[in-house]
């Protein structure tokens, strides 16, 4: 029984994403999408933060929103998946709920 | 009839500078015409939409929060308020108004609706639901 979360804010602009990590279950998948990109960079002020989570739990961005606010995936913290929107159905149909941190 | 679910509304948003607080009370209302098993979850900003002693009128907004007392009435008996966001706030359970419905499983005894978690069970609060709706 695991969860699939949603993360469409800015790190930098809401508290959603630090929430969000804050409540998943081990075995859970996060998947960044829109602005909740931003959260999957490498030396921000949250990527410790992201990073201690990527052992237990999944963590994705969408590739599109990723890419069309030019996040090279090199710039990306390790262990983050990029998925496309088929990836995003896959996660949403592996998943027994989805939850989405607004 | 069908299978009962157990439902979540998620709570994360303070009441008046954004519409979500009064959607998500909104919506909690009309569904609790499905009968299934609800439950409400107050935690962020969410917390402060149950603070007592509000009063909007010098904002021009309809003062919602008295509806939240009105939930017992409608079978929605279940608010997780989780203590690290009171906290967070300076709040206390003392901040909250007292929401209560009547039992009627105990010859109607009123008892309170809302009930303090702390953040690890509300995390297993949400990963116990079939459907998680969020605010």
């Amino acid at each position: 029984m695991s969860t699939l979360h949603t993360v469409n804010k800015s790190p930098f602009a809401t508290g959603s994403l630090a929430s969000c990590l804050a409540h998943c279950k081990d075995g859970d998948a996060v998947l960044m999408i829109e602005d909740g990109v931003y959260g999957g960079l490498s030396g921000t002020a949250v990527a410790d933060l992201v990073q201690q989570k990527t052992g237990s739990v999944a963590i994705y961005v969408l590739s599109a929103d990723s890419e069309a606010r030019g996040l090279a995936a090199e710039k990306l913290l390790q262990g983050i998946k990029g998925v496309d929107y088929d990836g995003f159905v896959d996660l949403v149909a592996d998943h027994d709920r989805t939850q989405s941190w607004l | 009839m069908s299978e009962i679910k157990k439902f979540l509304y998620v709570n994360r948003k303070a009441p008046y500078g954004t519409i979500y607080a009064l959607e998500s009370l909104e919506v909690v209302l009309i569904g609790a015409a499905f009968e299934q098993d609800v439950s409400l979850a107050f935690l962020d900003d969410g917390v402060f939409q149950l603070t007592k002693g509000q009063s909007t009128d010098g904002i021009g907004i309809k003062n919602f929060s008295p509806t939240y007392r009105a939930l017992g009435d409608y079978e929605v008996t279940k608010l997780y308020v989780e203590q690290e966001s009171l906290d967070e706030r300076g709040l206390t359970l003392d901040d909250l108004q007292a929401v209560v419905y009547e039992d009627e499983d105990d010859d109607w005894e009123e008892k309170p609706s809302i009930r303090v978690v702390n953040r690890a069970e509300m995390a297993d609060l949400m990963a116990d639901q079939d459907v998680v709706l969020s605010f």
